[in-house]
Parts: structure tokens; C-alpha cells; sequence
């Protein structure tokens, strides 16, 4: 040390993917400033969705080289490893399908500034337009979903985390219809989340307090030699573990969820329940598999129980829910809970791991795909007020419109993981995993791992009964004579539409491609 | 007695390694009309005949690619990919006894779809018939071409859908909606049998792989595999319409000609067989408990079928109980183990030809006659149909087993087999053999010869080329397939990669007793029928008859045995469950159901609405995770 300070070495070439999407992001931000209105919109679609391509090809350009590095890049900050990598191809793959949701006319409010069902707002409406910084949000908002699993310190982590969160937290007040609603949900999750964040951060500041240090392998090198009984490092991993829990809806933390998915303009409803998802699963894996690695004898039993309350939690109140939308943010509840019970099944052997990161890794392809596909859906079913929100306007759907029914009702034997579909799949993957950790840890956690999936099966039946009812509802019931028109859907919407039903399809006929990949991505592990 | 040889992993590419074709092109067929629609309905039909063509030629092309391989590499494994990790691997066997299989699916398969051109001509929904026929050909492709019976099983389901769909595919009319239905419940419970015996089969070896479970079951023979080979057995029967679950097979006539062509006569039927012969080696060996099981159904079968046949006046239901003692005789070979097996599946080949040619020569009387069954109202239709005529007398000379035609070799190998193997079933089989004579004469005499029995208003007339020409064709495979398969032994040398064969190949004699006593016999029963229905006149009102006759024409109280054993009990034990169930079961169930409903009705009111209660939630979790972790961690 000379007093300098050393200039970080970046490897540019790793961080690629990320670099893309932020500077794109940034760009977008300049075509807001410069670029006359009228032109925004035709800048703004190619540049988002060529920058999520681009990212995507970066991301296969890594992973088909081969050789990934053994230590993470930008001074140990973010890791480029095999579950990195793998999380940014599917974040990519979902946020360009949901920007072709954004992309559709009407989603939006044409001001946001205005006072709902004032003269300002009628003003805005007949000019047209819309706002158009809904692009550069979502890709700073994909960026941060792409830093928060990838990063490798608890710091790098936050900001990877509030990268993500900010843009939501805008892009959720902007839905045209429902403005109040919109509004709401937008302020809720913006405090709720300011409120979780801040638990995220007095817990690092604990670890920190801890292990001196906020590097994620560093705090697991503090653990295997210090006291660990000490309840400073207690504290800080709970509080830290609330605040990842908060953000992929876990009981008790997911009173969020519903109100924020049923105001949220459908197609960002649909970013968040893939991708945030997929990202805050990708964190809580990192920093519970590598930071608290050497802990899980203490983590695991309490991670039990907040799985098991979530998987309750979630497929019960599903069942009393009459807001289609509402109903999916508790499915996606349930679904973090099945996510939970894979990230509880760790092993003693690195090949064990590896299996049960890889189960996770694939139901969050299998799941991602589905619920953007039954988003997509929703979007249009419409009222003359918008979307047909409540569930007995979609009574006798199946009758007037058999395809787009037949569609909705494969996604939801999807959600319920009925053979044949992918969600099958991914439960029986994850499920497996957990019984193998169980058989391999020995009794004492064995027999509560069988009671987890056990527990995990009756849920599956609970939420079957809500799905199925939806799909009974669309085709055994009568038609309400002025039933929600199914509004002509353009390319973009039947483009999602149709990839969400060929994957749910195709990996429920033939798993073994994405499983492969799965596997691969998960072989080596996370670096630590 | 030699045993199958071991399947290799085929590796290389080529046509074997193209094989799932033969299961994809009429898939695709199949969803393309079916998902476009109306929109296909010009061209639809061709697409359909096109699809199962390119399937056939495929089916020829591995045909070729797998005698050029040496005896020991005839078993060719082509791994697709992993269907049920760590349980199921999808892929596909190619041997000699699935690729005869695909070939007679495939080639009397495409047969049947040029036929329907024509004689759908006029229907309005042809499209979706050719939809049918596709997804028909494509899940029986699977079920003969799967190397596991997991697939095996959905092939078989995907048959039973295809048939439930084909024969209700007339839905106006009521009979064929109960029939289909019939035929759907009937089917269950052979299909559970099947899969039960799957169940059985993972939990005691651990794999549903042919290829594995040869050297997990070594040929030991325990009470386990008896219970697998007797509820095989109940699905094959269910299948293949053998006793006690034969009563669906008449009622299916209810659907098209063609359907009742390529369905219940030629290929879907003969499935049961199929199993039968491909677990041969694993739950059916020689001399077995429940090969024997299989031999006694396939001989109770072949002569109630043919009983059956004696008394129906509709022609196609008298051709529906031949095809049951037909698959009697297949049965009955596939019980005596390897040295039959030969024989039942060269009986099951050429019935699938001249059972077809004469299903689709009837349906080409039926075009010319106004869709009329009746025989009692047909009568001197040689001259008007000399085609259709033709061809049939070949089909019928085939089925009698006149010497030297298909079926004389198929089912005189069969015979002969089983007079060797099981005295007493052989000999029953020469009865059924009479018999048939005399039930394939009286149809012949009762409709191309003697006087016009005609409604006023039939004009019969020789149908287009589009449909005699595919018969045709049968009737040349019916005059010759039968010689070219048994005489040399070609076929037994052909199967004995997939099946084994005994260590002496039989010798096919001309002039044994059993063969000579069966040909007396057919001259017997043919110059009854002759006697009965040639010389003397034919009334157009069935006459009452005798009780043998009315046993008969009921199908052997086939369908009231089952309505007083099954289905009226069966009814009373639906009340008597729904009382206890709307008592008690119920109870408990719309309990639980309403308690969770409960629960989630008042857990909902947490979700107040309001961001403070939702903070404090998260503070309460906070906590609670703090304390618990504090908790464990002092533990």
C-alpha cells in the first residue's frame, strides 16, 4: 500500500452480458432525453429487445467456450459461474418474452402524473403515446436481476438487488386501467420493499460485524473458524434471510405479492413472478449454499418451516380468490414454497448438490415459462374496462374461445404438475432431491425431509382444487351474455403465447434436453 | 430350444436410427388436421394417405437395413431420450417381431386409407377421419415399436382412444355412441390388468425394459411372474377381444367399414397377441402356467367367436366373431411358446389380409346396397360386383384354409403345433376350423349367390377403382403371403432373433391327420352351409330357430352374463357406496374441503390491504426467524 488507490481490474469480457443490458439501459435513457416522442417508441423496442438477444447470444458464447473461471471477476464482486450463467440465459430468455407483452398496445397509463379520472389524464389518453421509458426501466431492471444471483459479496448483492427492485417499483404504478390500483400496489411494494431491504442490510451489517468481511466465501472461511454460536452471526443470517425471502414471496413475507401482482400492468406482473423470481431464487441460493454453507445444520430446520408455511400459505388462500390475477400471485407463492424445499436439499457430497441445484435450476426454466404464458393470457381476456379481472367473467370461455382456453387450462396442469406437462417435471425433480438429501444426511433430517415432500404433495392436491376449478369454470359453465371479448391479440402476445405452451409442452414430453443443461450448469457447482 | 438374442444399442445412424419417422409422420398428420381444421378439408384426406405411405416406406427401408445385419445384431435398441429420469427411458426396439408388426400396420394401414377415400367420399367430416386413422396408425407404431412397456402402454391407450373415437365417430346415431363407449369400459378393465401387472413388474424387477428384465427374471418361474402373466393376459384379452371380455367387439362395428378393417380386424385386435408373444420369454415361457392360461383362452375363444359367427345375419358382425376366433387361433399359438409363436404371428399377418380384404369387400357390398347389413337381404351379388366378389371368395377360400392359400398354411401350422403340444385344445381348434367353414360358407351363399333379396330401392353396383384396387392387392397377399412365411420356415427364422425357436424346425406336412381331419371337416361345415343356404332359399325374416341358435345370436349371453355378474351388481354397489359415501366419506371430504376453505376465508382477512399490517407481518417473521434461529442454533 502507497497511499494510491489500485485501479480494479474489470473483466470486461465475462461481464459482457451485464455491460450489454446496462448500457442499453443507459442509452434508452438518452433516447428519452434526445429523441423526439413520436420516434421513442420505434428506438426503444429494437434496442430492448436486440440488447436482451445480444445478452443472451453473450451468455451462450460463455457457456459453449467451455471453460468457465474457478474465481469470481470484477475484484471478487460477481461470479461467472455455471447457475450465473444459466440464470442470466433464462432472466434474458423471460424479460424478451415479457417485453413482447410490453411492447402490446394499451398496457400502460399515457401519464402517469396524472390524477386518475381527471381532465389531465383524459388529455393524455386522446393524445396517445404512453410512456415510453417503461423500456429503459425494464432492462435496468433485468440488469439488476442479473447482478443479484450473479454476485459474490454481500454489497455487490444490495445493489444488484435495488438495480432490480427501483424499476418495479415505477413500472408497477403504470397500468392504464385500475389506476388507483396501480398506484397502491406500486406504493406498497416500493415501502414494504424499502422495509425488507433494510432488514437485508442490517444483517450484512451483523455478518459483517461477524466475519469482517462481506465476501460471501469469506464469511463461510469466518464460520468453519469462529465461534458459531455467537448471535451477532445468528441475527445477521436471519435478517439477511428475510430480506431474500421478502423478495421471492415467502411466508411470512409474502402479503406483498397478491395486491402488488393484481395492480401491476399484467405484462410487468409477468417479469416479476419469471424473472424476479428466478433471480431471488438465484441469491438465496448463493448466499445460503456458499456464505452459510458451513451453517446449514442451523439454517435448514428453520428453512423448513418457512417452506412448509409458504407452500400452505400459498395453495390455501389460493383457493377463496376470485381475481384471476391474485389467484396466479398465490400460485406463484406455492411455488416458491416447492422452490424452498430444493434449496433445503443440500447434501454432504458435492455430486448430491449439484443434483438438487440442478432440480432447482430446471424448475425455474419449467415454472418461468408457464406463468409468462398464463400471464400472457390474461392480458387478453378483456371487459370493456380492461382486463376481465374476476373469475366469473371467465365462466364458458372454453365455448366461445376453445383454443385460448384449452391454452390457459395446459398452463394451469402445469402449475399443478400433472405428468405429461413440464410442471410434472419440475416437481418430481425437486421432490427427488429433497428425498435424496434426506437418505443421504442420515435419519435425524431424513425423516423431516420425507415430511416436507409429503407436506409438499398434499399442497400440490390443495392447489389442484383451484386450478382445476378454473378450468371447470372456463368449460362446464355457462356463458354470462355479455362475457369478456377476447380482444385480437397481435403478433408479439400470440409469439409468447405459443413459446410458453412449446416449452411447457415439449419439456413435458421430453425433459431431457433442459435437464441436460440443467445438470450441466449445475455440475461445478457455484464458485466459492 | 434356442432363446432371443440379446438387443444391442444401435449407435450409428441410417434408416434404424430414423425409425421414430414411422411414429412422428402420422402424428403429425394427425395434429395437422386436426389443429387446422376445416381448413384441410379439400386436401386433408391426401394428406392423411400420404403420411401413413411415408410411414410404410420407412417401415420397408428399416425392414431392408435390419436383414442386412447379421442374426445377432437383429435386435437394435434406438435410444430416443430419458422419458421418467432414473425410471423410464423412451426408446424404440427394432427386431423382427416389431418391424413385421410395423409393416403390416403400415402397409394394410395405407391400404384401408386409399380405400376410405372412396368410401368416405360422401361424408361430411372425412377430415377428421383421416385425423383418426393417423393417430391411430402412430399409437399403434408405438405400441409395437416402444422398447419398454411404459411406452408399450401409452401406445395402447393411444389405440383404445383412437378406436373409441372411430368407432362413436358416427356419434348421430345412439348405437355407435354406446358402442364406443362399450368398447372404452370394457377396455378399462383389460388396460388395468396391464397395468397392474406393470406395477407388479417395477416393484419385483426394478425395470420395465425388455431389454433388462430378460436377465432380472433369468427364467425363474415363482408365483410373481404367474400373477404378471395372468393380468397381461387380462389386458390382452381386453385388447384383443378374447373371453371374458369379447362383448365390445361386436357392438364396434358400429363404425366405419374401414375402421372395422384396419382396427378390429387386422392390427388393434391382435395387440393382446402382440404382448403376449413379446413377454413370451420373460412371464409366458413354454410350458408355463400361464402360457397354458393363454392357450385355454385362445381355444374357448376361437370356438365361441366362431359359434357366434354361425348365427349372424349382419355381415359385418358375422365377419366381427370371426375375427374373434381368428385371434382364438393366434391366442392359442401364442400359448405353446416358441415353436408357435411363428405360426400365430404368420396367422396374425395374412388374417390381417384377407380379414381386411373381406371387412373392405363387405364395406364395398354395403356402398353398393345402401349401407344394408342385412344378408338376408343381399343374394346374387356376383354379377353386379364382380370384383368385390372376387377378392372376397379369395379372402373366404384363405380363411376356410383351403389348401395351399395363407391361411391354410397359418392356421394349419397352429393346428398342427398344438395337437403336438396340447392334444385336447388342438383338437378343439380342428372343430373351430369346421366350424368357420361352415359360418364363411353361409355368408358367401348367402350374399353373392342364390336369389335377390333386395329392398326395392338398392341398385348395386361395383365400387370405384380408388377402393377395389386396395383390395385387390390383399387378395394377393391372401393367396400367397401364407406359403411364402411357413413353408421354408422363413418367418420362424425371421422372429428367432426376438423370439427364440425350438431346436428342430418344424417340417410342414401336406398330409398329416390332424391337417387332412381339418380339411374334412371345412368340406363338411361348407357343404352344410351349402345344403342350408346355397340350395335351399333364404328367408328375409330370420326364422326363430333353435335355442342353439338363439344362444348364438345373443353372443352367447355374453352381454347378460355381464350385465347380471357386473354391471347390476356392480350398480348396487355404486348405491351402496354412494350411501356410505354421501354418509360418511363425503363427510369427512367436504369436511376437510370445507375446513380449508375455512381457513383460507379467514387467513384472507390478514391480507387487510393496508402496507402497515403487511410491515408488521414481516416484522413478526422477522422475529420469529430470529428466535428460531437462536433456538436451533443453542440446541
Amino acid at each position: 500500500m502507497n497511499g494510491a488507490i489500485e485501479a480494479p481490474t474489470i473483466e470486461y469480457g465475462l461481464l459482457a452480458p451485464l455491460l450489454l443490458v446496462f448500457g442499453a439501459a443507459v442509452i434508452g435513457v438518452l433516447v428519452e432525453a434526445f429523441a423526439p416522442r413520436y420516434l421513442r417508441k420505434s428506438i426503444h423496442v429494437p434496442l430492448t429487445l436486440l440488447s436482451l438477444a445480444g445478452g443472451f447470444a453473450l451468455v451462450l458464447v460463455q457457456a459453449l467456450r467451455g471453460s468457465l473461471p474457478t474465481t469470481p471477476a470484477a475484484m471478487g464482486a460477481v461470479a461467472v459461474d455455471g447457475p450465473s450463467l444459466f440464470i442470466w440465459g433464462v432472466i434474458l430468455v423471460l424479460s424478451f418474452v415479457c417485453v413482447l407483452l410490453i411492447n402490446d398496445e394499451g398496457h400502460f397509463v399515457a401519464s402517469a402524473a396524472a390524477v386518475p379520472g381527471s381532465a389531465d389524464e383524459e388529455e393524455a389518453e386522446t393524445a396517445g403515446g404512453g410512456h415510453t421509458e417503461v423500456y429503459p426501466l425494464v432492462l435496468f431492471a433485468v440488469g439488476g436481476m442479473m447482478l443479484f444471483p450473479a454476485a459474490h459479496d454481500l454489497l455487490t448483492m444490495f445493489v444488484g438487488l435495488e438495480v432490480m427492485s427501483l424499476p418495479l417499483y415505477l413500472l408497477c404504478g403504470l397500468a392504464r386501467r385500475r389506476r388507483l390500483l396501480s398506484q397502491e400496489a406500486s406504493m406498497k411494494y416500493f415501502l414494504l420493499g424499502a422495509f425488507s431491504s433494510a432488514f437485508f442490510l442490517y444483517g450484512m451489517a451483523m455478518i459483517y460485524g461477524y466475519a469482517g468481511t462481506v465476501s460471501l466465501p469469506g464469511i463461510n472461511q469466518a464460520l468453519s473458524s469462529g465461534v458459531l454460536l455467537d448471535p451477532l452471526l445468528l441475527i445477521g443470517m436471519a435478517l439477511l434471510g428475510v430480506g431474500l425471502l421478502f423478495k421471492i414471496g415467502a411466508a411470512p413475507f409474502q402479503a406483498w405479492k397478491p395486491d402488488v401482482y393484481q395492480g401491476a400492468p399484467t405484462p410487468i406482473t409477468a417479469l416479476m413472478a419469471s424473472g424476479t423470481l428466478v433471480a431471488a431464487v438465484g441469491a438465496l441460493l448463493r448466499v445460503f449454499w456458499v456464505g452459510l454453507g458451513n451453517l446449514d445444520w442451523d439454517w435448514r430446520p428453520v428453512m423448513w418451516g418457512v417452506a412448509a408455511l409458504t407452500m400452505l400459505v400459498g395453495s390455501i388462500l389460493a383457493i377463496t380468490q376470485t381475481d384471476i390475477k391474485r389467484m396466479l400471485a398465490y400460485s406463484s407463492i406455492a411455488h416458491a414454497g416447492f422452490l424452498l424445499i430444493g434449496v433445503m436439499a443440500t447434501f454432504d457430497s458435492p455430486a448430491g448438490n449439484a443434483g438438487s441445484l440442478s432440480a432447482i435450476l430446471f424448475y425455474l426454466v419449467v415454472y418461468g415459462f408457464t406463468t409468462v404464458g398464463a400471464f400472457a393470457v390474461v392480458t387478453i381476456v378483456r371487459d370493456p374496462g380492461g382486463e376481465a379481472w374476476h373469475l366469473s367473467r371467465w365462466a364458458g370461455l372454453g365455448k366461445r374461445s376453445p383454443l385460448l382456453a384449452g391454452t390457459f387450462a395446459f398452463f394451469l396442469l402445469a402449475f399443478a404438475g400433472i405428468p405429461l406437462t413440464s410442471g410434472f417435471f419440475g416437481k418430481y425433480a425437486v421432490f427427488t432431491a429433497a428425498l435424496g438429501s434426506g437418505a443421504e444426511v442420515g435419519d435425524s433430517l431424513g425423516g423431516w425431509m420425507v415430511g416436507l415432500v409429503v407436506l409438499g404433495v398434499v399442497a400440490s392436491a390443495v392447489a389442484a382444487f383451484f386450478y382445476v376449478r378454473v378450468i371447470v369454470l372456463m368449460f362446464f359453465s355457462d356463458a354470462a351474455a355479455d362475457g369478456p371479448s377476447i380482444a385480437v391479440p397481435s403478433t408479439g402476445t400470440v409469439a409468447v403465447i405459443s413459446v410458453a405452451m412449446l416449452v411447457t409442452v415439449g419439456v413435458g414430453l421430453f425433459p431431457q434436453p433442459v435437464l441436460d443443461l440443467a445438470n450441466q450448469a449445475a455440475s461445478g457447482l457455484f464458485i466459492r | 430350444m434356442e432363446s432371443p438374442v440379446e438387443i444391442v444399442q444401435h449407435t450409428a445412424g441410417g434408416v434404424i436410427g430414423l425409425s421414430w419417422l414411422m411414429i412422428v409422420l402420422p402424428l403429425l398428420g394427425a395434429a395437422i388436421l386436426l389443429v387446422l381444421g376445416r381448413k384441410t378439408n379439400r386436401w386433408g384426406h391426401l394428406l392423411g394417405v400420404a403420411m401413413s405411405l411415408a410411414s410404410f416406406v420407412v417401415a420397408v427401408l428399416g425392414f431392408f437395413a435390419l436383414i442386412g445385419l447379421p442374426d445377432d445384431q437383429r435386435r437394435q435398441a434406438v435410444h430416443l431420450y430419458e422419458f421418467i429420469p432414473g425410471m423410464v427411458d423412451m426408446g424404440l426396439l427394432i427386431d423382427p417381431l416389431s418391424i413385421s408388426f410395423a409393416l403390416l400396420i403400415t402397409g394394410v394401414g395405407s391400404l384401408i386409407h386409399i380405400y376410405s377415400i372412396g368410401y368416405m367420399a360422401h361424408d361430411p367430416d372425412r377430415r377428421r377421419f383421416f385425423a383418426y386413422l393417423n393417430l391411430f396408425v402412430a399409437a399403434m407404431l408405438l405400441l409395437v415399436l416402444s422398447d419398454n412397456y411404459v411406452g408399450l402402454f401409452i401406445g395402447w391407450e393411444g389405440v383404445g382412444l383412437a378406436s373409441y373415437l372411430l368407432i362413436g365417430f358416427w356419434q348421430f346415431k345412439p348405437s355407435a355412441a354406446v358402442a364406443a363407449k362399450k368398447a372404452f369400459i370394457v377396455n378399462r378393465v383389460g388396460d388395468f390388468g396391464l397395468l397392474v401387472g406393470m406395477f407388479i413388474i417395477w416393484t419385483s424387477f426394478g425395470t420395465l425394459a425388455f431389454g433388462d428384465l430378460g436377465a432380472k427374471v433369468n427364467g425363474v418361474q415363482d408365483g410373481t411372474t404367474l400373477a404378471i402373466g395372468l393380468l397381461l393376459l387380462l389386458g390382452a384379452c381386453g385388447k384383443s377381444a378374447q373371453l371374458p371380455l369379447q362383448s365390445w367387439l361386436l357392438d364396434a362395428m358400429e363404425g366405419p367399414t374401414p375402421v372395422s378393417a384396419l382396427i378390429h380386424a387386422a392390427t388393434m385386435v391382435t395387440a393382446g397377441v402382440y404382448l403376449v408373444v413379446r413377454s413370451g420369454a420373460f412371464f409366458f415361457p413354454e410350458g408355463s402356467t400361464a402360457a397354458l392360461a393363454v392357450a385355454i383362452v385362445g381355444a374357448a375363444t376361437l370356438l365361441a367367436g366362431a359359434i357366434i359367427g354361425c348365427a349372424k345375419d349382419d355381415i359385418k358382425k358375422g365377419l366381427a366373431g370371426s375375427t374373434m376366433s381368428q385371434i382364438g387361433y393366434m391366442m392359442l399359438g401364442a400359448g405353446l411358446g416358441p415353436a408357435g409363436y411363428a405360426f400365430a404371428i404368420g396367422h396374425l399377418i395374412t388374417h390381417g389380409f384377407f380379414k381386411a380384404d373381406m371387412f373392405l369387400g363387405a364395406g364395398s357390398v354395403m356402398h353398393g346396397m345402401n349401407d344394408e347389413v342385412n344378408m338376408r337381404k343381399y343374394g346374387g351379388l356376383r354379377k353386379y360386383m364382380p370384383i368385390t366378389f372376387v377378392t372376397f371368395i379369395v379372402g373366404y377360400l384363405a380363411i376356410i384354409g383351403f389348401p395351399l392359400l395363407s391361411g391354410y398354411f397359418t392356421k394349419d401350422g397352429i393346428i398342427e403345433t398344438a395337437v403336438h403340444h396340447q392334444p385336447v385344445l388342438g383338437w378343439l381348434a380342428v372343430a373351430g376350423a369346421g366350424i368357420t367353414g361352415f359360418y364363411m360358407s353361409r355368408m358367401i351363399f348367402m350374399t353373392f349367390f342364390g336369389e335377390k333379396r333386395w329392398d326395392a330401392d338398392a341398385h348395386p353396383h361395383e365400387s370405384p377403382a380408388v377402393m377395389t384396387v386396395p383390395l385387390i392387392i390383399l387378395s394377393i397377399g391372401s393367396i400367397f403371403l401364407g406359403g411364402y412365411l411357413i413353408l421354408s420356415n422363413t418367418l420362424m427364422k425371421f422372429l428367432a432373433p426376438a423370439v427364440g425357436r425350438p431346436t428342430d424346425l418344424p417340417v410342414f406336412h401336406f398330409a398329416s391327420v390332424p391337417g387332412l381331419a381339418t380339411l374334412a371337416l371345412v368340406a363338411v361345415g361348407a357343404g352344410f352351409a351349402w345344403f342350408r343356404y346355397g340350395r335351399a332359399e333364404v328367408p328375409v325374416v330370420a326364422p326363430r330357430g333353435s335355442f342353439v341358435t338363439t344362444f348364438a345370436r345373443r353372443d352367447l349371453y355374453g352381454d347378460a352374463l355381464n350385465e347380471s355378474l357386473f354391471m347390476r351388481p356392480g350398480q348396487w354397489l355404486t348405491r351402496i357406496a354412494v350411501f356410505f359415501d354421501n354418509r360418511g366419506i363425503d363427510g369427512v371430504v367436504n369436511g376437510l374441503a370445507a375446513g380449508i376453505g375455512g381457513t383460507s376465508g379467514r387467513l384472507r382477512r390478514l391480507q387487510t390491504g393496508f402496507a402497515r399490517t403487511y410491515a408488521l407481518s414481516i416484522l413478526i417473521g422477522a422475529a420469529l426467524l430470529t428466535g428460531a434461529l437462536l433456538l436451533v442454533g443453542n440446541i
